[in-house]
């Protein structure tokens, strides 16, 4: 498994470790069977991304991914941070290898479940502005089943 | 202070002095073709025919018994395929193995299943091993042959292997070891422990990548495995590896003898590293039995850390070993051996071995066990999975 500079960079030094106790939205994505986890915390101010950080279990490619979509989303507007694909990750970290990029996958989704958190919590219904999250991970394609 | 420590060596082995000092002359002088009938040829093959008696005196076999091969998996594929082609037509259609083995059979197995072979997976217990009893349950009219691995690689279990083949010779049943990594470990005697065919690789060994050998019991019919020349007896055509072979040769020497002494002072540092891990570092466990167990091989399991992540860790601090997550396996699921002994996948994710050998020092242990529990320590502080615990 070759992994960038980038990707090591980020898993060597990764940004935004921890938790946030007053988050606005946590998201929380993946499955310990498959080997990876991404919890991710945001505080919103002003309609912004004030504050994200991340706890994740999880392969360098987990790691790196989480780090660098907090970094992508931090000072971000709600709506920008919605747009953020996994393509776009995988970008930053100058490429992943193939059998990694179900990691980009978790880390967008792990963004958009703490949005999709924080509108819940202010009583607006997200699916229309989030969509549908993989309750599990759909990008796994493991033959076990989940649960 | 940083140090560089390979605790890898169920992976491959660095090359030892005797076998790089007998392999140079055969890189340069001595090139000869070993089919050439010129001295530069005559001695190409009296070097690969001493490599056949040393790996042969090794396992207590007949040069005659030795085919040479270009790795383990190619020892393994060639014995079972070969086994099957020819008793298939006598209406033996059944092999017996166990759940745990090396893909190298588990996949050839199969291979052989969508040839219309039945296969039998059997089971280990929790501690990693699998009894005579349950082979000999396991035969019937049909079973054309039992392939059980003298030692498992992630784990290290050591099989009862004189048992299982004493099992077989009385049932009139074939039997082959996958023994790549019990070579050199425990001591091999394929006439007194009723092996009919055993594979093994160099590279495991201090020899080069590249070599292994299939012991093939007098009287056995082979299939060819590579029809052309008449090398390998005509069964597996193509030049020789002629420096590797040497290498082969010497390394098969070193590692067969004095094992009683050498496995102790291995397995003093394989269990000063165990209890030290487990002592040191709550929420951890040792997957595999601890007696039988191959001198080197340490393999624990961490709660809520990823077994690529602690590697690439490992790494950044000098340190190499291997896991059996399933991001390190190339697959989605975690090892298979793990599987086999009854660990969930969230906790196989977290695997970690460490195979030492005889290069590896009390100072490598020491440099580990002041390392590790930091790393694990690290991770676990960003897992969502870890919920520290009162101590």
């Amino acid at each position: 498994m070759i992994y960038s500079e980038k990707v090591m960079d980020h898993f060597a030094n990764p940004r935004n470790v921890g938790e946030i106790p007053d988050a606005d939205g946590v998201g929380e994505v993946g499955n310990a069977k498959c080997g990876d986890i991404m919890k991710m915390f945001i505080k919103v101010k002003d309609g912004r991304i004030d504050d994200v950080k991340f706890k994740t279990f999880g392969c360098g490619a987990a790691i790196a991914t989480s780090s660098i979509a907090t970094e992508m989303i931090k000072g971000q507007s709600i709506e920008e941070a919605l747009k953020l694909t996994n393509k776009a990750v995988v970008e930053a970290l100058d490429g992943l290898p193939p059998a990694k990029l179900h990691c980009s996958v978790l880390a967008e989704e792990a963004i958009k479940s703490a949005l999709s958190d924080y509108y819940t919590r202010k009583g607006i219904d997200p699916r229309p502005l989030v969509g549908e999250i993989g309750v599990d991970c759909d990008a796994c394609g493991c033959d076990h089943s989940h649960g | 202070m940083k140090r560089f420590v390979y605790a890898d060596n169920a992976a491959t082995t660095q090359i030892s002095d005797p076998v790089l000092g007998a392999m140079l002359p055969y890189l340069k002088e001595h090139y000869g073709n070993p089919s050439s009938i010129y001295s530069l040829g005559r001695d190409a093959r009296r070097a690969i025919e001493t490599a056949r008696q040393k790996t042969a005196a090794a396992l207590n076999a007949s040069p005659a018994e030795i085919y040479f091969t270009g790795s383990g998996t190619e020892a393994d594929n060639w014995a079972l395929k070969s086994t099957l082609e020819v008793l298939l037509p006598k209406g033996k259609n059944h092999i017996i193995t166990t759940n745990f083995e090396h893909h190298a059979i588990l996949h050839t197995c199969k291979h052989l299943e969508r040839q219309g072979c039945k296969v039998t997976y059997l089971p280990v217990n929790q501690e990693g091993y699998v009894t005579p009893e349950q082979v000999k349950a396991a035969i019937t009219p049909e079973t054309a042959l039992v392939t059980i691995m003298y030692a498992n690689n992630e784990i290290g279990t050591i099989q009862p292997i004189p048992e299982i083949g004493k099992v077989c010779r009385e049932a009139g049943v074939l039997f082959h070891t996958d023994a790549v990594q019990a070579v050199g470990n425990v001591p091999i005697d394929v006439e007194a422990q009723c092996i009919d065919m055993l594979s093994l690789s160099g590279h495991k060994i201090h020899a080069p990548k590249g070599v292994g050998a299939l012991y093939v019991r007098k009287g056995i019919r082979m299939v060819n495995l590579l029809d052309g020349g008449a090398q390998e007896r005509n069964h597996r055509g193509g030049t020789e590896n002629l420096t590797s072979l040497v290498g082969l040769g010497t390394a098969m020497e070193n590692a067969c003898a004095g094992i009683p002494e050498r496995a102790a002072r291995v397995a003093r540092l394989r269990d000063r590293l165990i209890d030290g891990i487990l002592s040191e570092i709550p929420c951890s466990r040792l997957n595999g039995g601890r007696e039988q167990r191959l001198p080197g091989n340490v393999n624990i399991s961490f709660e809520a850390v990823e077994g690529e992540a602690l590697l690439l860790r490992l790494d950044m601090n000098g340190i190499c070993g291997s896991s059996g997550s399933a991001c390190t396996s190339g697959s989605l699921d975690p090892s298979h051996v793990l599987m086999a002994i009854g660990l969930p996948h969230e906790i196989a994710h977290g695997s970690l071995r460490l195979s030492l050998n005889e290069y590896n020092t009390d100072e490598d242990v020491d440099y580990i066990l002041q390392t590790l529990p930091g790393v694990i320590q690290y991770l676990r502080a960003m897992s969502p999975l870890w919920k520290p615990r009162e101590a």
